[in-house]
């Protein structure tokens, strides 16, 4: 019978603003996370002295966590549309395992091995995703699979043996840092001005489709948290920039980085694919009959996953100097625990591309933070399991409260 | 003869609707009592309630069971008194074997340690009883639907069942395997066990029942006694005689001489089963401005109908040509049916229709992104406009189009799913149940949508299990059964009663 009209909201439509409070309540989520890496920094940045924020570290900690944040990205597509990818580690781990065969070995040119690298991850992840979108193999099965053949293959690839080194050039991917165009004397100013001008980008965005929204009166957002929430996120770009570009400036990898995080920010929130992934997790019978096409998507959202664990590859090499056979073990799970505390749902339809990006930062901040600290690997892993297991329990007792 | 049963006086209602009211049935001790009555009337409440599916303090009035009055909290304890009930969907596990699914539940053990030998023995002696010749580890998955069902009956009868309610126990097996189970419900009548049989085969319930309660709206409306002899007509006059007030709104003609839709000799299979044929060789129009109807009862085929027309989302082995405006198309897709300018809106909104965690702006335009978008990239003003034009056209009420389409009352729900196919802008719009499970304003203000949309040029399908319904906003309407079309008739021409005996004869001659 009819039992789901008992929580109906069939009062007349509310014209006025809601208040701040029932805003903050209802977006609690999207709040709750960046709140809790601001607090977590908070708390590191104290009780290891003001160690955490210095550029040495800060710079360490976006180099160390870059590899999880390019993967998480592609991550965050995969759970949205409602599967997952556990092969991501070993694919990662093997694709650095070729590169280092192809240059070291067989001295092929950096930049075409680069490139043969990433188009091997296509296949990889076309290869799983055809399982999984066209014979309807669940995605944990075929994945998992799909992380034993690799963690195999790269075993196989390096004959047991680290691979290395890499040339100068090929290391400068991970390790290297934007030049000083400006030629500042121990500032680098090139880096200041870059993060500055992404910072005005990124508030002038917000501000121009906060007035969009504004002139076809559908503003939900009450005034004093927009305003606080970029004044908060511009002061800490800037900031940051500042910070690095004390050290040596904006490093390779935190470009590439960040064209990745606008790109698939872009790509989730306002493009018609982006919004059909989302409606195929969210209910694909639904979608399928709205004339979406599951099964393209699908194995798109795995052949992305692919290059973007090979990106990852390349730059985990990169950073490393040398391929080894246990390159990216267990990588996977930082990745998808990176995306599920940055708010995606496992049922799929839920998350986004920052919430990702923040969750894999949360990871960071405290893996950077605890070891500072001195903690043991032992007690980092109970610690890192029980925050996510917070941020998921946080997520589905609020929904139930919403 | 004893009553064993008597309910007085219950009243079930659910927020909003008042399912049962006042209803009153009794059944006497060892005999077949028939409840009829149209889908939605109230009988399978009425029997949930007697099973304590909803228990007692949920709903008022008495039950009066073997003299005493008796207060259900949950199936359990109506399972302990004897009273089972069988339902529509089959409740076996389809990988355990037949032993298993007997005894689930109530399994023979021994501190929690099952007794292999007398589960297997006690399992052949309940399908002997039910003649059915099963090896008890047989696997129920490997039984046709006829004998699945002969295990249910086995399972209820391990249970010492002395009051059987059977819900629509035929609907799904063929003429073959209902006889037997007639038969079998007779036999245990001989035995002394009572059975409810609720059923929409009228010729099934003149051969077994004994006594016919017919239930309307909520209410019990007669209570017939088959010894004195009652026809088929009789039953329908009270299943269906209810008074057509101004729920409606008015039916001006709108339909032009175009037709909008043709579709010839399309024939279905079941995806799974390839001998079972669901829709067999229909062949119908629909024209421009006309709304266009398809009565029959529930399994009668017309979801698959649609389904299998719209870009074959249903079944296998499709067959037959459809033409859209005078052109034959070839929809292999959801996506060609939708281009070629059809829509579908689904019976199940929940399953079907609905992204239920995004809210209405987002659900609106999924049919036709491309249409508030600029290439690729979605316009969020057009969608925003789009959403509240909308919202506002179709009277959706919500806080806001931001609202999550799984908070709204599932009249607003299907206000969405219908925006969302309006948005498509087909030429052909295909309603399955548009209005199951919605109230009486929504209703009104639905049906005043689909004949604006009449009146606009568009053609409309109807697919509905509420009689009065198709006759308060249809053209024209077709008869399907049992994959068939049974019967064309002007809706100005048709009655309740006509479009159920065109149903009922139909199935007799089958």
């Amino acid at each position: 019978m009819t039992q789901a009209t008992t929580n109906t909201t069939d009062d007349q439509p509310k014209m006025e603003v809601k208040s701040s409070w029932s805003f903050l309540r209802s977006h609690m989520r999207e709040y709750g996370i960046l709140f809790a890496l601001v607090a977590i920094m908070i708390f590191f940045q104290i009780t290891t002295d003001g160690i955490l924020l210095k550029p040495v570290n800060l710079t360490n900690l976006i180099l160390q966590n870059s590899y999880i944040i390019i993967m998480a990205v592609g991550m965050l597509l995969v759970i949205v549309a409602g599967h997952i990818d556990l092969s991501v580690g070993s694919v990662m781990g093997f694709v650095g395992a070729l590169a280092a065969v192809m240059i070291v070995n067989w001295d092929i040119p950096y930049p075409i091995a680069a490139v043969l690298c990433l188009i091997a991850g296509g296949i990889i992840g076309m290869a799983q995703g055809f399982w999984i979108a066209y014979l309807r193999i669940p995605s944990f099965i075929v994945t998992l699979a799909g992380m034993l053949v690799f963690k195999g293959l790269t075993l196989w690839l390096l004959a047991g043996q680290s691979v290395g080194p890499f040339p100068k050039q090929f290391q400068l991917i991970a390790s290297g840092f934007i030049p000083d165009l400006f030629n500042g004397e121990d500032l680098n100013l090139f880096s200041l001005f870059l993060g500055v001008l992404v910072a005005l980008i990124i508030v002038g965005l917000a501000v121009r489709s906060r007035m969009e929204a504004t002139k076809t009166g559908s503003v939900e957002e009450p005034f004093v948290f927009f305003a606080a929430k970029n004044g908060l996120i511009f002061i800490a770009l800037i900031y940051m920039s500042w910070l690095m570009a004390d050290f040596r400036g904006l490093p390779n990898v935190f470009i590439v980085m960040a064209l990745l995080i606008a790109v698939y920010s872009f790509i989730t929130s306002r493009t018609t694919m982006g919004r059909r992934i989302y409606a195929i997790g969210g209910n694909e019978k639904a979608a399928m009959l709205s004339g979406i096409n599951s099964k393209k998507l699908t194995f798109f959202t795995f052949a992305n996953m692919g290059v973007l664990a090979a990106l990852a590859g390349l730059v985990f090499a990169a950073r490393l100097n040398t391929a080894t056979p246990k390159a990216g073990l267990g990588f996977e799970l930082d990745v998808i625990a990176a995306v599920f505390i940055g708010g995606a749902s496992m049922a799929g339809g839920v998350g986004t591309v920052v919430g990702a990006v923040i969750g894999a930062f949360i990871m960071g901040v405290m893996n950077n933070g605890m070891s500072i600290l001195g903690i043991g690997i032992d007690w980092q892993q109970v610690i890192k399991g029980l925050v996510l297991l917070a941020a998921v329990v946080f997520d589905v007792l609020n929904k139930k409260k919403g | 003869m004893s009553t064993i049963l008597e309910m007085r006086a219950i009243t079930k209602e659910f927020p909003g609707v008042k399912a049962l009211d006042q209803v009153n049935l009794s059944v006497a001790k060892g005999e077949i009592h028939a409840l009829v009555g149209e889908n939605g009337a109230g009988k399978s409440t009425l029997m949930k309630v007697l099973s304590g599916v909803y228990p007692h303090g949920t709903y008022t009035g008495d039950i009066v069971y073997d003299g005493q009055v008796k207060s259900f909290g949950s199936i359990r304890d109506s399972e302990d008194e004897g009273i089972i009930i069988i339902h529509q969907e089959l409740a076996l596990v389809p990988l355990l074997s037949v032993a298993e699914n007997i005894f689930l539940g109530n399994e023979r053990a021994n501190r929690g340690v099952i007794d292999w030998r007398s589960t297997r023995k006690g399992a052949a002696e309940v399908l002997a009883r039910v003649g059915l010749d099963e090896h008890p580890d047989t696997i129920v998955d490997n039984l046709g639907l006829g004998k699945q069902q002969l295990v249910e009956i086995a399972k209820a009868l391990s249970k010492n069942v002395r009051l059987l309610i059977l819900d629509e126990p035929t609907s799904s097996l063929n003429e073959t395997d209902s006889e037997k189970l007639l038969d079998l419900l007779l036999e245990f009548k001989s035995r002394g066990i009572t059975s409810i049989l609720i059923s929409h085969k009228l010729n099934e319930i003149s051969r077994v029942a004994d006594t016919i309660t017919v239930i309307r709206d909520g209410a019990a409306v007669s209570r017939l006694d088959c010894s004195a002899g009652i026809s088929e007509d009789d039953i329908i006059r009270d299943m269906v005689g209810r008074s057509l007030d101004d729920r409606y709104p008015p039916r001006i003609p709108h339909a032009r001489d175009e037709i909008a839709m043709e579709v010839k000799n399309w024939c279905v299979t079941h995806p799974l089963h390839a001998e079972r044929e669901v829709v067999k060789d229909v062949s119908f129009f629909v024209k421009k401005g006309e709304v266009l109807g398809i009565a029959g009862l529930m399994g009668a085929g017309r979801t698959e109908l649609a389904m299998s027309l719209f870009g074959r989302s249903y079944g296998a082995h499709i067959r037959g040509e459809v033409s859209i405006n005078g052109a034959p198309v070839h929809l292999p897709n959801v996506r060609s049916a939708i281009n070629a300018g059809l829509a579908y809106a689904t019976e199940d909104r929940k399953t079907y229709g609905l992204v239920l965690d995004d809210t209405i702006r987002r659900n609106v335009p999924l049919a036709d992104l491309e249409g508030v978008a600029n290439g690729i990239v979605v316009n969020n003003a057009k969608e925003v406009a789009v959403g509240n034009q909308y919202r506002d056209r179709l009277n959706i009420k919500s806080s806001s189009i931001e609202q999550e389409t799984v908070n709204l009352s599932g009249g607003n729900q299907q206000k969405v799913v219908l925006s969302k196919w309006l948005f498509s802008d087909p030429d052909v719009l295909i309603l399955d149940e548009p209005t199951r499970g919605i109230d009486v304003g929504a209703k009104f203000e639905i049906y005043t949508v689909i004949r604006e949309l009449a009146a606009s040029g568009k053609a409309i399908i109807v697919i509905s299990s509420e009689l009065p319904e198709l006759l308060g906003i249809t053209d024209r309407l077709y008869v399907m059964n049992e994959g068939r079309f049974v019967g064309e008739m002007p809706t100005e021409d048709a009655s309740q009663e006509k479009i159920m005996a065109t149903i009922i004869k139909s199935g007799d001659q089958a």
